[in-house]
């Protein structure tokens, strides 16, 4: 793992949060904070309420219960242009518009939000793709490109309008080894180079122990956190049985 | 027990239906209100984009569709009138029920069935992907991106598709008609004789009607697709199906307000 360039500033703070859809609460009293600068990963078993939990984080659902804040400020006050300013997202099948050029999909926030005039919009568009290594695929339809290179223009979308925080859901998901490893350097350099904060969603232990600073893991069963840490320290000290058992599969190609 | 449970769990989804279509109705409305203040933020390219799929691609089967039924309407009603030797009027039957009624209703339905199952299995396809969160994420209302472009075009097809059937539908009579020995010239004068401005005007006006109805009713079966394995395919029939009820409703409901204000 790459040393952390963390703050310390909390830039996400959960407190007591209920998880889940109206009359269907999925994980229950949860609460960590995401430090400015930091890779936090969310993982778990598949069903556990990772991606529930994101989409609290992204303000796509309301939470059951609790306090979410972004930044100290309460995610339900910030009106709906607020929060895309902050925050960017890569959706884990990337959910690029597929009769768009990977240059309309990264220019479209940018559009929409954007002080820029056209010109300067669209340097800044062939920019980003360039920091995705993908400035040849500007002009290319998302269905000419491999998952991978979707992905990227999506994490290029996503940090179009510079926001504080870019969520990651599933980012190796449905990748092969290489392209996986690939990905995740790509996440690093940017963390690196601009400083962002990257919350990623995902239980691929060999990109959890290369990107992740912390990590807080949830259980189905449980229905909440069970553990939070640095992926070394959860394998290592966790006296949890589910928590040894998920790094222990692990462990081999985890470091 | 089990039905009193069944009737309720049924009463219980059309409720949740209901509120679901009123609560995508008022969104429409919103967004639609929205782009007339702020035409810059209507995507043209899009709305165009459907137009061309929904009106040009969709040109050769409601004309093929008008053109039948003009031949098959003029063959059926040929028959009855040649036993008085009146089957001359053929022609004011075919432009009365052509432009009033028939032409509009039919192109509806093959509007339904292409561009309305196509709505709904578009923008199903991207729900299940997760561009409509993509969208709400970056700050782009999905109803104003995705559902205005489309209701318009559907809004705009209509009334150009429903042009080329009826007239189709009446080459298609005048065929016929030439057959029985009656000169397509005479067919013609008939056609201009009984057919009024209010009667086309009437019918594109509920041709445009129809249009809205089905891009409506496709885009919200897109909207409320489910993320299941026959989420899209569900979508996409409920698009056809809703597209089709809806149109028989509203035609019968203005074929009363016809009667009752003598129109």
């Amino acid at each position: 793992m790459e040393a952390a360039t963390t703050s310390g500033e909390t830039i996400i703070r959960l407190e007591r949060v209920d998880a889940g859809y109206p009359g269907r609460t999925i994980l229950k009293d949860v609460s960590f904070d995401v430090r400015r600068g930091e890779i936090f990963v969310l993982l778990g078993g598949s069903g556990c309420g990772k991606s529930t939990i994101l989409k609290h984080m992204i303000g796509l659902n309301p939470v059951l219960g609790g306090k979410l804040t972004l930044a100290g400020r309460e995610w339900t006050r910030r009106t709906r242009a607020q929060l895309c300013r902050a925050i960017g997202v890569m959706y884990q099948s990337g959910a690029l518009f597929g009769s768009m050029t990977c240059l309309e999909n990264v220019l479209l926030p940018l559009e929409e939000f954007s002080r820029l005039g056209r010109k300067a919009r669209r340097e800044r568009a062939l920019s980003l793709l360039a920091d995705v290594e993908l400035a040849d695929a500007a002009d290319k339809l998302p269905s000419e490109i491999s998952g991978g290179m979707r992905k990227r223009v999506a994490i290029a979308r996503a940090m179009a309008l510079e926001p504080e925080v870019v969520f990651l859901d599933e980012p190796s998901a449905g990748l092969d080894p290489i392209t996986s490893f690939a990905l995740d350097e790509l996440i690093l350099r940017l963390r690196r180079e601009k400083g962002m904060t990257f919350v990623v969603v995902t239980h691929e232990l060999p990109s959890i122990f290369k990107i992740a600073d912390r990590c807080a893991m949830f259980d189905k069963a449980r229905q909440g956190l069970i553990a939070l840490g640095t992926p070394a320290a959860l394998r290592d000290t966790s006296k949890d049985a589910f928590v040894q058992q998920f790094f222990r599969r692990g462990t081999s190609n985890g470091q | 027990m089990k039905l009193a449970a069944s009737v309720g769990r049924t009463v219980d989804r059309f409720r949740a239906d209901f509120a679901a279509d009123l609560a995508f109705l008022g969104e429409t409305a919103t967004a639609a209100l929205g782009v007339l203040f702020r035409p810059d933020r209507f995507r043209f390219g899009d709305a165009a984009l459907a137009f061309q799929r929904a009106a040009f691609d969709g040109l050769p089967i409601a004309t093929g569709i008008g053109f039948l039924l003009g031949v098959i309407l003029a063959f059926q009603s040929a028959a009855a009138l040649q036993m008085f030797g009146v089957e001359v009027y053929v022609a004011d039957l075919l432009a009365i029920g052509l432009f009033r009624e028939l032409g509009p209703i039919i192109t509806a339905i093959v509007l339904a069935g292409r561009s309305g199952s196509a709505f709904a299995a578009e923008i199903g396809t991207m729900k299940v992907d997760e561009e409509l969160d993509a969208l709400t994420t970056m700050g782009l209302p999905p109803v104003r991106f995705l559902v205005l472009p489309r209701i318009a075009a559907a809004l705009l097809a209509m009334p150009v598709l429903t042009i080329f059937a009826e007239l189709a539908g009446l080459v298609g009579g005048a065929l016929v008609l030439q057959l029985m020995d009656v000169p397509t010239v005479v067919f013609w004068d008939h056609v201009k004789g009984t057919t009024t401005f209010f009667m086309i005007a009437f019918g594109l006006a509920k041709a445009a009607l129809f249009g809205l109805l089905v891009g409506l009713i496709g885009c919200g079966a897109g909207m409320r697709t489910q993320s299941t394995a026959d989420g899209v395919g569900v979508a996409a029939t409920r698009a056809v199906v809703g597209g089709i009820i809806a149109i028989a409703v509203s035609d019968g409901l203005l074929a009363v307000v016809c009667y009752v204000w003598n129109l």
